[in-house]
């Protein structure tokens, strides 16, 4: 140690020269670069870094330095000490980097497995299809009317234009509900939803009514007592067939494509006249594109107006009536109605939520 | 209604070329749909006309055989051995020549068979495959004329004539003949066609044939009679009509009843046949008496209505009006003299007959759907004629022909109104040619037509139906296609996206949706264990159901899942959740629903008696599960399905409905009585219990076959409240406090009610809690357990301090001590 009035030469304080310092550099980074791992390194970092090493050591002795080799030396531990630094910071780097290579490695999973631990459930392909179906219909500015099952014979026959004694009334197949004289049947089709509409509402009445309806027909592989169906109905001034057909073809396109289209055959239907049975042209069908039987369609009948106090002369309406199962049939390849009613719950998860 | 098109083409100038596809085509455009298409079996092979030469009856034989000389058109008769006896000599067969196949590959060849060389066959109905009559060969016709032998034998017994099966709707009675297709399909395929029923009358005179009165006009408005005599009670049918019935799906009786259902085929009216002898005294037709009874030819002894229609003479009752005839005036084996009977009958009676008596006779039908009023005299000539010619009856005297009919009302219609109807414009003149197609006579006024619809047409009654006639007529596919505006909707009501909802959550919790019939019977409420006074046992009642068993109408969804349950466990599954939604109804005594008239709005004391017969109908939803709510799994056991879930799935329904739901302990059926939860809402202060969850009762469980612990929940949708308009929080950016207290809490005190002290012990600064442990055991004393909360604190405005949390625990402690509710001490 040279005493304060010493002439100075920095060459003589040793810590500080650049021999010395270079020399504790390379120390340094041997040892960072000796130390295998993490904690190694940071058993290095005091020898090299830490307030003993010898780069913070001749940091100290600068200030015994005349101003005129201050500067320079300064510089010479300055970037000693980076250059340690840096060097402790890159292994660390290096080293963290492989702990992490290896621990990733070691946490790796299956991701493959099942965590099916709360299955889904789903819903049953009649309602989700008759609520698509709504939607078509909603979209276009329609409302949905509900009606009972059990209903009033007079909505259900009379007010249609199906008189007591008429052949359709036999042909319907009707559940009676007791009493004989309750006036009550299970409804037969979603019809009566119409006269409950015009009943309570005032045109323009632009209305879907979907539900379920009843014939007394055994549970076989075609046919089910119970079964769906989505009545619609509009009545305006100056709705003609053309809107009727215009309508059902916006349906088909919305369930079965855009090449989707319907055709009409003469039929009859006591509530709408002219009466028309519609097919769907499905492009898709599981046996090849076909036409495939839908529906039944038709223009109020003036009499069904009239019942239900609307002006025949003013207003004039269309009204369509299609089967749900057998949208579901075509569209989803369903051979047997049993697997449409029986609750098998493997039928109903191929569906899904929505369909 | 069958079509045998060979008897199509007699009427109809068929263009050639045009195929049975084609008539299918035409048909299914015309409104008459095409049902199914039978097509006679295949025969190959020579099929030939053969003439009987000889018979030589062959004895020594297990039965009697004939060897015949046959001519088949060749230079030498065929020598042909045959089992049948129904045939003589001179009469013409149908012969299969050695190489010909029949129906079912039957190969015919040359064999020795009972010592003679057979070369060929004589052939029988069945072995043709147009019949099942094979008690005889079958004879085309009997001595002189016939089909030349060695013509070919096929188009001769029909072989190649297709039947074309329509479905008739019943707005087109006349299409139930020949004669109304024959109408269509000429103007199907614009083609002439002959009319069957336009023959000339035959000028009969003399003395009426009967005594007849018609005592109900308004029933029936034309009654024709005629009689005939001389008829040979021997005479067979003609091999041609007892085809043309066989195609048509009739069976052959006899020559009088044949020739009386083959004109009603013909021409579609429908015809009786008496037996002359049988009637005594002059014919009345009138309403049936209190008490009367008539024995009908199906031989049924029934009692009569005073709404039925009778024919009757001096003994009573002959004849079901329309429907059926009776036994004791039945055409015979020795009846020589017959009374053909044609009327027009008024069609709702006939219906209300046809149905009180459970008698859908062809007439019936018939009748129900309109029959051509002008047809009865020229239907009994044309029997008349082939009695005649078949059975060697002759008419005697003029016929009867009580005509009351009045004139058809003439329909206005405006000439413009079938293009405003269907969005085609067609010219006048074409509403005019096609509503005379139809057969209607059509005056043409200045803007109006006043058209006259043919007789046969009682369907068109309204304009409306002119104008579908057109529209028919024309082509519905000339109708375009134009989407109608309708006016701006409001979207799904309150209610339907509610049943949407609770629809979708139960699905995405894993409730697979099970809509049952809704059809039950008493053994199933008995297993439920419901009491005698059980609301659910009010039923509606189905006077026809389907299963006498099933005869009532469900008031809970819970029979039908759990049914539905059962077949998915038969079938194999273990885990099962399900889920119904769907309307239940309500028994008990009502008014019965008014029956109003339709020629206008009923008014509103009616419609409200109307709508209010109808029964409530709420709406319900139900979970049942059983097996692993959760599946075992590489992650650990599964977790059996409960009480709990059941419960849970109400909270779900509640949730997705917006309305809250609070579970208090409850006992009803069919729940175990210690595990079933009520299902309350709480609207306008008002407790309301909307349903049940929990664990099914252990002896229903018994009782249904299903495994211990299967839980269930069911729940009144429509008793919820209207959800209210969700109000968005505050939120708070102050750190929270969590807090967790343990209490040990006497056993008859609910976790919900230690919950709600919990919330309103805690004070303004609470803002959640949540039970996270139950324990029973030591060291809680007996008769308690702990249960474990945890609580986030927090305030609007600023951070809490140590003070707060210890002010909200000395405030939640302070309510529950009032209950005997302690916290858990470290040794406790």
């Amino acid at each position: 140690m040279s005493g304060a009035n010493d002439p100075y030469d920095p060459k003589q304080v040793a810590a500080l020269s650049a021999e010395a310092l270079d020399a504790a550099v390379a120390a340094a980074r041997e040892a960072f670069a000796r130390a295998a791992g993490l904690e190694a390194l940071a058993a290095a970092r005091p020898a090299h870094l830490g307030d003993r090493a010898p780069v913070p050591l001749a940091r100290r002795e600068l200030g015994a330095l005349p101003p005129a080799a201050r500067a320079d030396a300064g510089k010479r531990v300055n970037a000693a000490r980076v250059a340690v630094t840096e060097a402790y910071e890159a292994r660390k780097a290096e080293l963290e980097a492989e702990r992490d290579a290896r621990v990733l490695a070691e946490e790796r999973v299956d991701v493959t497995l099942p965590w099916d631990r709360t299955p889904r459930g789903a819903r049953h392909p009649l309602t989700t299809l008759t609520e698509r179906i709504a939607d078509v219909f909603v979209g276009m500015g329609y409302e949905v009317a509900d009606g009972p099952e059990v209903e009033a014979e007079w909505l259900n026959f009379d007010a249609l234009n199906i008189g007591r004694d008429h052949p359709a009334r036999t042909m319907m197949d009707t559940f009676f509900v007791a009493p004989e004289d309750s006036g009550l049947v299970l409804r037969t089709h979603t019809s009566p939803v119409q006269a409950r509409t015009l009943l309570s509402r005032t045109p323009p009445v632009y209305v879907v009514a979907p539900g379920r309806v009843y014939r007394t027909d055994e549970l076989d592989a075609t046919h089910t007592p119970v079964f769906h169906q989505v009545e619609g109905l509009a009545v305006d001034r100056g709705l003609t067939m053309a809107h009727l057909r215009g309508t059902l073809d916006h349906l088909a396109r919305a369930l079965f494509g855009p090449e989707a289209v319907t055709r009409w055959r003469p039929s009859y239907f006591p509530f709408t006249e002219p009466s028309a049975e519609f097919d769907v042209w499905f492009p898709e069908h599981r046996d090849g594109p076909r036409w495939v039987e839908w529906g039944g369609c038709g223009m109020v009948n003036p009499r069904v107006l009239v019942a239900c106090g609307v002006d025949p002369e003013e207003f004039s309406g269309f009204a369509f009536g299609l089967g749900i199962e057998r949208a579901l049939q075509f569209r989803s390849g369903v051979g047997d109605m049993r697997d449409i009613v029986e609750g098998d719950v493997r039928f109903t998860e191929a569906f899904g939520v929505e369909l | 209604m069958r079509v045998p098109v060979g008897w199509l083409a007699e009427y109809v100038d068929v263009p050639a070329g045009v195929g049975v596809e084609d008539l299918d085509t035409a048909f299914v455009r015309l409104g008459l749909e095409v049902e199914e298409v039978h097509r006679p079996a295949e025969v190959t092979g020579p099929l030939v006309v053969g003439r009987v030469l000889e018979i030589e009856e062959l004895t020594g034989f297990k039965k009697p055989i004939r060897y015949c000389r046959v001519d088949v058109g060749e230079d030498e008769p065929r020598g042909i051995v045959c089992g049948a006896g129904n045939f003589a000599v001179g009469d013409t067969v149908v012969v299969a020549l050695p190489g010909a196949v029949l129906p079912g590959g039957f190969e015919i060849a040359a064999r020795k068979t009972y010592d003679h060389v057979s070369d060929g066959m004589i052939c029988s109905v069945r072995e043709l495959g147009i019949g099942e009559d094979h008690a005889g060969i079958l004879v085309l016709t009997s001595g002189g004329d016939g089909p030349e032998p060695g013509a070919d034998a096929v188009p001769v017994v029909g072989l190649d004539d297709v039947v074309i099966e329509l479905a008739v709707t019943p707005d087109r009675g006349y299409c139930l003949s020949m004669r109304g297709i024959a109408r269509e399909m000429s103007t199907g395929l614009a083609v002439g066609w002959r009319d069957p029923g336009a023959a000339a009358l035959p000028g009969w005179s003399g003395e009426p044939a009967w005594e007849v009165t018609v005592a109900d006009a308004d029933r029936c408005d034309r009654f024709s009679m005629v009689a005939l005599e001389g008829l040979d009670p021997t005479a067979p049918s003609p091999w041609w009509m007892r085809r043309r019935l066989a195609q048509s799906g009739i069976r052959s009786i006899s020559l009088a009843v044949d020739v009386t259902n083959y004109v009603m085929l013909e021409l579609g009216q429908p015809m009786h046949a008496f037996d002359r002898d049988a009637v005594t005294g002059p014919i009345v037709v009138r309403r049936a008496r209190e008490g009367e009874r008539l024995t009908t030819l199906d031989g049924t002894d029934r009692q009569l209505s005073g709404d039925d229609l009778l024919i009757t003479d001096d003994t009573g009752p002959i004849g079901l009006a329309a429907v059926m005839g009776g036994a004791s005036t039945e055409i015979g084996d020795g009846t020589t003299a017959v009374l053909l009977e044609a009327a027009h009958w008024e069609p709702t009676g006939v219906a209300r007959t046809a149905r009180r008596h459970r008698l859908p006779s062809e007439a019936a039908k018939r009748f129900e759907r309109g029959v051509d009023p002008e047809m009865t005299v020229a239907a009994m000539a044309r029997a008349a004629e082939l009695l005649a010619e078949y059975g060697g009856a002759r008419v005697v005297g003029a016929p009867v022909d009580v005509d009351t009919r009045r004139p058809r009302p003439a329909i206005g219609l405006d000439a413009g109104r079938p293009g405003r109807v269907s969005g085609v414009p067609y010219p006048p003149a074409q509403v005019v040619e096609l509503l005379e197609a139809v057969g209607c006579a059509v005056e043409v006024g200045d803007s109006t037509l006043t058209v006259t619809p043919p007789t046969w047409r009682p369907d068109l009654t309204d304009p409306a139906d002119l104008v579908e006639e057109v529209v028919r007529l024309a082509g519905y596919d000339d109708v375009p296609s134009v989407l109608p505006t309708a006016p701006p909707g409001r979207g799904l009501t309150e209610t339907q996206r509610r049943r949407r909802a609770i629809g979708r959550v139960l699905a995405e919790a894993g409730y697979v949706e099970a809509p049952s019939y809704p059809f039950v019977g008493t053994p199933a409420l008995d297993a439920l264990g419901l009491a005698d006074d059980d609301e659910r046992r009010r039923v509606v009642l189905v006077r026809n159901p389907l299963s006498e068993e099933e005869p009532a109408l469900r008031t809970t969804l819970v029979p039908g899942l759990l049914a539905t349950l059962a077949r998915n466990l038969a079938r194999g599954r273990r885990d099962v959740a399900l889920f119904e939604h769907g309307a239940v109804f309500l028994g008990g005594v009502r008014a019965p629903a008014p029956l109003p008239g339709v020629d206008g709005r009923p008014d509103d004391d009616v419609l409200a008696a109307l709508l209010g017969a109808v029964p409530g109908q709420p709406w319900h939803v139900a979970v049942a599960l059983t097996g692993q709510r959760e599946p075992r799994g590489w992650w650990g056991p599964g977790r059996a399905a409960g009480w709990a879930d059941a419960v849970q799935a109400a909270r779900v329904v509640a949730a997705a409905a917006g309305v809250q739901l609070f579970v208090r302990p409850g006992e009803a059926a069919p729940w175990h009585p210690g595990r079933c939860a009520e299902l309350v809402v709480s609207e306008g202060g008002d407790d309301r219990v909307v349903g049940y969850a929990g664990e099914l009762h252990p002896r229903v469980c018994a009782a249904l076959g299903l495994p211990a612990r299967t839980s269930v929940m069911e729940l009144d949708v429509d008793a919820l409240p209207p959800a209210p308009v969700p109000v968005g929080p505050r939120l708070s950016t102050f750190p929270p406090v969590f807090l967790d207290l343990a209490f040990v809490v006497p056993n008859e005190i609910t976790a919900s009610h230690v919950e709600s002290l919990v919330r309103g012990g805690a004070g303004e600064l609470f803002e959640a809690v949540r039970l996270f442990d139950v324990w029973s055991g030591p060291p809680v004393p007996a008769g308690s357990r702990s249960l474990a909360y945890s609580l986030v604190l927090r305030a609007p405005d600023r951070t809490l301090t140590a003070a707060d949390v210890a002010h909200v625990r000395e405030g939640i402690l302070a309510v529950v001590e009032l209950q005997g509710i302690t916290l858990r001490s470290a040794d406790a």
